[in-house]
């Protein structure tokens, strides 16, 4: 899975960085989201999507997910 | 849906259990995620039961937030409707207006800085602990805990004296009453807003390092500006997180088993609180957007101009997004409720929130390991004519 982040559409609401920590944190300048690990392993794959499904903003998407996702 | 379409409805106010949203909500998300409902000034507009409807449109950049467009759900909107917004009262400006306050503070309210203030907000909560037990029982929990915890908290985070906080609670409290008049909520806005002022000024001359400080030096803002973003974060910093310390604690005593487990593993804190976020839906009527051009929301289409009530409370206990809605479950995966909205607009101080209920709830049941309700349940008083759902009082004993 690749991670894909929109830093133009993110508004920093954190729930990114609330739900798969070890992946992604926020900017301390503005809050945005930065991506600490875009190709995360599949032991965290199932927190990446509920990131992804709760991010507010539609700011993150995934490439190469497997289907059953 | 191939149905004639539904005669317009007016949005309940009731509830008939005091935990759970009004009974008509539930069974028109049965029929239906939206439906057409009559607003107080004539308005047809529409009203958002389900969650999928809800997110999208939340999430949806044709939909404003603005006062001026909206039209009032119920009677004692009407009122409010009139009061136009200040400067800086950047809930009720859409993008890029909006972008432009809500880009400057982010940064102060990321995950990891709210860890940050961890320390400070166990030690406050644990000082007003302390001076319940020198008190001694009955208490009123909302006086007592639930109001001071997150009011110091955003004073020290703003940079605000917490020793006046008798003057900003009863203007907060005026502006969220639905019983206000005009003349009243313009007076409390009034006093906020020159408050406020002047600690603005204050600041400018003798900054510290709280959030006032750093708008102010950071030259983006004028005066008048960072005043309406002081006013909209004091007050929608300390009642909201009140409510629901006040309004879960009261659920949780009704839920003795639940509670009994979160007081003997505090790693249920978590989620405890996202499934309290849930139920309990504390801002229980509206958000209220209104569509600038056409938009077909679950196959019907909003025209432009017409106002859309999201109710989250209903769209939160959607079973096709949460299994056994209707059920308090403190284990749940409750993550992904609407409590704090969605979209752009989505809450500011959601992580601040998260760390002052997850650090509250478990440090007052471990104090007081028989907290328990000093009057019958039924005896509560519910905050059905305030902005933000909750109890007036909760008297407790221990
Ligand atoms: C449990 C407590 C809280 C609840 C239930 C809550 C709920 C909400 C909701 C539903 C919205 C979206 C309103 C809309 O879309 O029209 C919102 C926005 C907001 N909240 Fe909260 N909130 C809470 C705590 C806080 C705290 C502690 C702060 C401040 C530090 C805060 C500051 C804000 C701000 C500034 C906005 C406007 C954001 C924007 O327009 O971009 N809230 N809140
Ligand atoms: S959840 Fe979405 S909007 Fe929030 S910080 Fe992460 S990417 Fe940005």
């Amino acid at each position: 899975m690749l991670i894909n982040a929109d830093t133009g559409r993110c508004i920093g609401a954190g729930m990114c960085a609330l739900t798969a920590p070890e992946v992604f944190d926020q900017s301390e300048d503005d809050g945005t989201v930065v991506v600490l690990d875009a190709e995360p392993g599949p032991e965290r794959a199932a927190a990446v999507r509920r990131a992804v499904q709760v991010c507010p903003s539609g700011a993150l998407s995934l490439a190469g997910a497997p289907a059953t996702g | 849906m191939t149905q004639a379409m539904p005669q317009p409805v007016t949005l309940p106010m009731t509830r008939e259990r005091p935990l759970d949203p009004p009974e008509d909500l539930g069974r028109w998300r049965e029929e239906g995620p939206i439906r057409p409902l009559l607003y107080a000034d004539g308005h047809v507009g529409w009203l958002v039961t389900g969650y999928a409807a809800a997110r999208a449109v939340l999430a949806d950049p044709r939909f404003s937030t603005r006062v001026e467009l909206m039209h009032p759900p119920f009677p004692q909107r009407l009122r409010q409707a009139q009061i136009k917004p200040r400067p800086g009262f950047f809930l009720r400006e859409d993008p890029p207006e909006h972008t432009r306050f809500r880009r400057l503070l982010t940064g102060q309210f990321t995950v990891r800085r709210m860890k940050l203030l961890e320390p400070r907000i166990a030690k406050i909560t644990e000082d007003r602990l302390d001076e319940m037990e020198r008190l001694g029982p009955p208490a009123d929990l909302v006086q007592a805990f639930a109001l001071p915890i997150p009011s110091l908290v955003i004073c020290e985070l703003l940079g605000v004296p917490y020793d006046d906080h008798e003057r900003f609670q009863r203007d907060s409290s005026i502006l969220l009453s639905l019983e206000s008049s005009i003349e009243e909520i313009t007076a409390a806005i009034d006093g906020l807003t020159d408050y406020l002022a002047e600690l603005v000024r204050r600041k400018r001359a003798e900054p510290g390092d709280d959030l006032i400080s750093g708008l102010v030096a950071s030259g983006e803002l004028t005066e008048e500006e960072i005043t309406g973003v002081a006013v909209l974060l004091l007050v929608a910093g300390h009642e909201t997180t009140a409510n629901m310390l006040s309004l879960g604690t009261f659920t949780l005593l009704n839920a003795p088993a639940q509670l009994a487990a979160l007081r003997e593993d505090p790693s249920l804190a978590e989620s405890t609180v996202e499934e309290l976020m849930r139920y309990l839906t504390v801002i229980h009527l509206g958000p209220i957007r209104t569509a600038l051009e056409d938009v077909e929301v679950a196959g019907e289409t909003v025209r432009k101009g017409q106002s859309v009530t999201i109710a989250l409370g209903a769209a939160n206990r959607d079973p096709g997004r949460f299994e056994s809605p209707d059920t308090l479950d403190i284990r749940r995966q409750a993550m992904g409720h609407l409590s704090f909205g969605h979209g752009v607009h989505q809450c500011l101080g959601q992580q601040l929130a998260r760390i002052e209920m997850r650090i509250a709830y478990p440090a007052l049941l471990r104090r007081f390991p028989g907290l328990r309700l000093a009057v019958p349940a039924d005896q509560v008083e519910m905050r059905s004519n305030m902005a933000i759902y909750g109890v007036h009082r909760l008297p407790v004993a221990w």
